[in-house]
């Protein structure tokens, strides 16, 4: 790099870091979610909460919204065209805290052709209460399959269940095929 | 007939299938990258046991915690063992759970409430 550039780059490096504390972002990566991934990321977070005193039942809510985000990515994060992977299993994941809740965050890239499904599943989840939720959970843990890659389509369920609030997601156009699918879910810090 | 003694790790269970001791208990934690190749040989252990299994079956569950594709797999164990108890064995699930634990205490009574087979729930405490 000539120096313009290292210039450049430092201060998109300070920009980055300041941007960060002001969104109060505790983890952030970008790339190929796998399973040591997940497995480092909750035991980071695990042990993080539990040097803040974070309580048991905020600590398991955290890790079982985490866990069900990232395989949420692994296993469905679109890979399209024939031989372009690059988006295979791949996303942002960001984890945030705030004073009075933790975010987790997950960014992906999604063929425009299963937005329709994908938002219909969604809304249907935030359409129902809590009794509502335990009895998709229950029908869809006796009649749905196991997928290929082990989806069993109750991750979504469940995190609505454990946050005991609306899936939040949005999709924003990237081109003319893709859209890039962000779900933000919210554990409340106060029990 | 042969012993199933796996032990756990922190993304997998601890699982005793063992029917000459009278031991079949799944506990800790389960998250496995693959579900399907962990949970396969136990389901297989299972149908080979209710062949011809023991007078009583105490089947102890004692997890901590696990994502929702196991929770599918713990159905399907499950439904062995009412599939057991529909043929006239006697069956009984012991449910363990932590007893400040609410999610686990109810996934316990979501799964007694779908599988017909004598139910227990007990809370123990941690430590």
């Amino acid at each position: 790099m000539d120096k313009k550039n290292v210039r450049g780059f430092l201060e998109f490096v300070y920009d980055f870091y300041k941007s960060m504390k002001a969104h109060e972002i505790t983890l952030v990566y970008e790339g190929e979610i796998t399973h040591q991934i997940t497995k480092a990321f909750t035991s980071l977070t695990e042990s993080n909460m539990a040097k803040e005193e974070e309580s048991n039942s905020v600590q398991k809510k955290v890790f079982h919204v985490m866990v069900e985000c990232l395989q949420n990515i692994s296993k469905h994060a679109d890979s399209f065209g024939s031989d372009d992977f690059l988006f295979a299993g791949r996303g942002i994941f960001m984890v945030s805290k705030g004073e009075d809740d933790y975010h987790v965050t997950t960014g992906n890239v999604i063929e425009n052709s299963k937005i329709d499904e994908l938002s219909r599943i969604l809304d249907n989840i935030n359409q129902l209460d809590k009794e509502g939720l335990k009895q998709l959970y229950k029908t869809q843990m006796r009649e749905g399959r196991l997928s290929e890659k082990g989806g069993a389509g109750l991750g979504f369920i469940d995190i609505a269940r454990k946050t005991g609030r609306k899936l939040e997601y949005h999709f924003l156009p990237i081109d003319e095929e893709t859209h890039f699918f962000i779900l933000t879910s919210t554990i409340s810090r106060n029990g | 007939m042969e012993t199933i003694k796996i032990m756990g790790t922190d993304d997998t269970p601890t699982v005793i299938l063992d029917a000459e001791n009278d031991i079949f208990e799944i506990s800790g934690r389960s998250l496995p990258e693959d579900v399907t190749a962990f949970y396969d040989p136990i389901l297989n252990w299972l149908d080979e046991y209710a062949s011809s299994p023991n007078t009583k079956t105490a089947f102890n569950f004692k997890l901590v915690y696990f994502n929702t594709a196991s929770s599918k797999l713990l159905l399907d164990i499950l439904m062995k063992l009412e599939q057991m108890h529909e043929d006239g064995k006697d069956v009984v699930v012991k449910w363990f759970y932590p007893e400040d634990d609410e999610d686990m205490q109810e996934a316990g009574e979501e799964y007694a409430d779908i599988v017909d087979v004598p139910f227990e729930q007990i809370g123990y405490t941690l430590n």
